[in-house]
């Protein structure tokens, strides 16, 4: 999804991993497309939110998830495949079953880079930006990352969400891990 | 580098693609944020009215940027002069997300621009050519952006900084090893900057379009042109209907290669800014800082 952000890291992530992918940035360019899977990169979740809509995305986005679509979210993508945001009356895609904090480390001077384990994974680096983290999880889904007691990553089914940006660091192992999804 | 240098860096990474639009209360930062702006500039007066007004214009309102702070989720910006570091650090004690350290202000050091590296909030700098953006950099800029014409509504400024920064980085990309030596000589930059450079063929920062972006086709322009997203100051809130084109420019940003679209998005904008022609003004703000 490259309508606005951190978009081109991810891409450059799945060219290091050998994976073909390919810029959404309207509806055409969805239409007929086959998809093994979809990432929402981290920028600004209001401005993206908006622009899904406003660009007619929205709907064949979501009927895609519905229908089993991977789809990984990071940062602002975390937010809006969430199913509820505590500090912000929008709604977007509702995808997986958790409540998630805007902005829940405080603005620039508490954004913070940091190493630890992801489940199944191992330790791997951590770069959080104006993140969010996730207040609420429901059952069923997975948690798979903490940080300052706060969860950080979490899965549902196949819909990967994290509050940091493995696109931002040398390690692949997060998306090496969606992959293993699609 | 350090890591809040890194960090600083990648949060001007999560700005690309978007528009950063210049707000001097907390209603029009909500009508930015409420049009898609991926981040506000907080400043007493925009570019145009300091233009207007002449005498020397300074650091916002300390209270005024909070109260935007706190009107608005997304990053907030604002500006400090040139040279002037307690500005700065007076941003940086109100935990702003980004300083501009900007030409548009009346500059407060002639010689010296603020040492960046000594601050933990990010900076982002205008430059016209590459010498500048890289001396920037050197001094601990984590973005940067043309300087352009501010508060006049003339592209043609910010299209002459951003293809001679282009040309520059092509320039560099085609020389032999060599030859950087002399290069970083007549750039009076740091060799291993321009031995990036060289190697990446871009900057080591984002680069953002600003100064006279006053229409989606202005932005549209800037983002062909090798722009990674853009600052528009005086262009929304001097214009007829701000939120309707500042909505207009969010979406061009985003599909900018799309012509029918752009088509679209540039009907019934209503009245843009009035601009001035660079012939007629007496203050090049460009011209400030070198």
């Amino acid at each position: 999804m490259a309508l606005q952000g951190g978009f081109i890291e991810h891409i450059h992530a799945l060219d290091r991993l050998g994976i073909p992918s390919f810029e959404i940035r309207q509806k055409a360019d969805l239409e007929n497309k086959p998809l093994d899977g979809l990432i929402l990169p981290g920028g600004e979740s209001t401005t993206i939110g908006k622009l899904l809509r406003e660009l007619d995305l929205f709907e064949p986005l979501r009927q895609r998830i519905q229908k089993g679509t991977p789809v990984f979210g990071t940062c602002a993508g975390l937010i809006l495949l969430s199913k509820e945001i505590a500090n912000d009356s929008n709604q977007y895609l509702s995808a997986i079953d958790i409540t998630a904090q805007r902005n829940a480390f405080g603005r620039q001077l508490g954004s913070f880079h940091t190493i630890a384990p992801f489940a199944g994974v191992g330790e791997i680096p951590m770069t959080f930006i104006r993140a969010p983290f996730i207040a609420k999880a429901a059952e069923g889904v997975e948690i798979l990352a903490e940080v300052q007691n706060r969860v950080v990553a979490a899965r549902q089914g196949s819909i990967l969400v994290t509050a940091f940006h493995p696109e931002l660091t040398e390690d692949l192992s997060v998306h090496q891990y969606f992959l293993d999804l699609c | 580098m350090n890591n809040r240098y890194e960090l600083n860096k990648n949060l001007a990474q999560m700005l690309k693609g978007g528009v950063i639009m210049d707000v001097t209360t907390p209603e029009q930062a909500r009508i930015a944020e409420k049009a898609g702006a991926c981040a506000v500039m907080a400043l007493e007066r925009i570019p145009a009215d300091i233009r207007a007004a002449g005498g020397v214009s300074r650091m916002s309102d300390p209270k005024m940027i909070r109260e935007i702070q706190e009107a608005v989720s997304i990053p907030v910006m604002a500006k400090v002069r040139i040279g002037h570091f307690t500005e700065a650090q007076i941003l940086q004690a109100v935990e702003i997300d980004y300083i501009d350290e900007s030409e548009v202000l009346s500059p407060a050091d002639d010689k010296y621009h603020i040492d960046k590296t000594k601050f933990n909030v990010p900076f982002v700098c205008g430059a016209k050519d590459l010498g500048e953006a890289l001396r920037r950099i050197a001094e601990g800029a984590s973005m940067i952006r043309t300087k352009g014409e501010p508060g006049t509504g003339d592209i043609v400024q910010a299209v002459r900084h951003m293809r001679r920064i282009s040309q520059e980085i092509r320039k560099l990309q085609n020389q032999r090893d060599d030859e950087l030596f002399h290069a970083a000589k007549d750039l009076q930059v740091p060799y291993d900057l321009v031995q990036y450079v060289h190697d990446q063929g871009k900057l080591p920062v984002v680069n953002f379009a600003a100064g006279g972006v006053a229409t989606p086709a202005d932005a549209a322009l800037m983002m062909q042109l090798g722009a990674e997203g853009v600052f528009v100051g005086s262009g929304i809130f001097k214009s007829g209907n701000p939120a309707r084109r500042a909505e207009a420019i969010v979406k061009a940003v985003t599909n900018f290669k799309d012509a029918k679209l752009l088509a679209s998005l540039s009907e019934d904008l209503g009245e843009a800014m009035v601009g001035i022609n660079e012939q007629e003004i007496a203050l090049l703000m460009a011209e400030r800082g070198q």
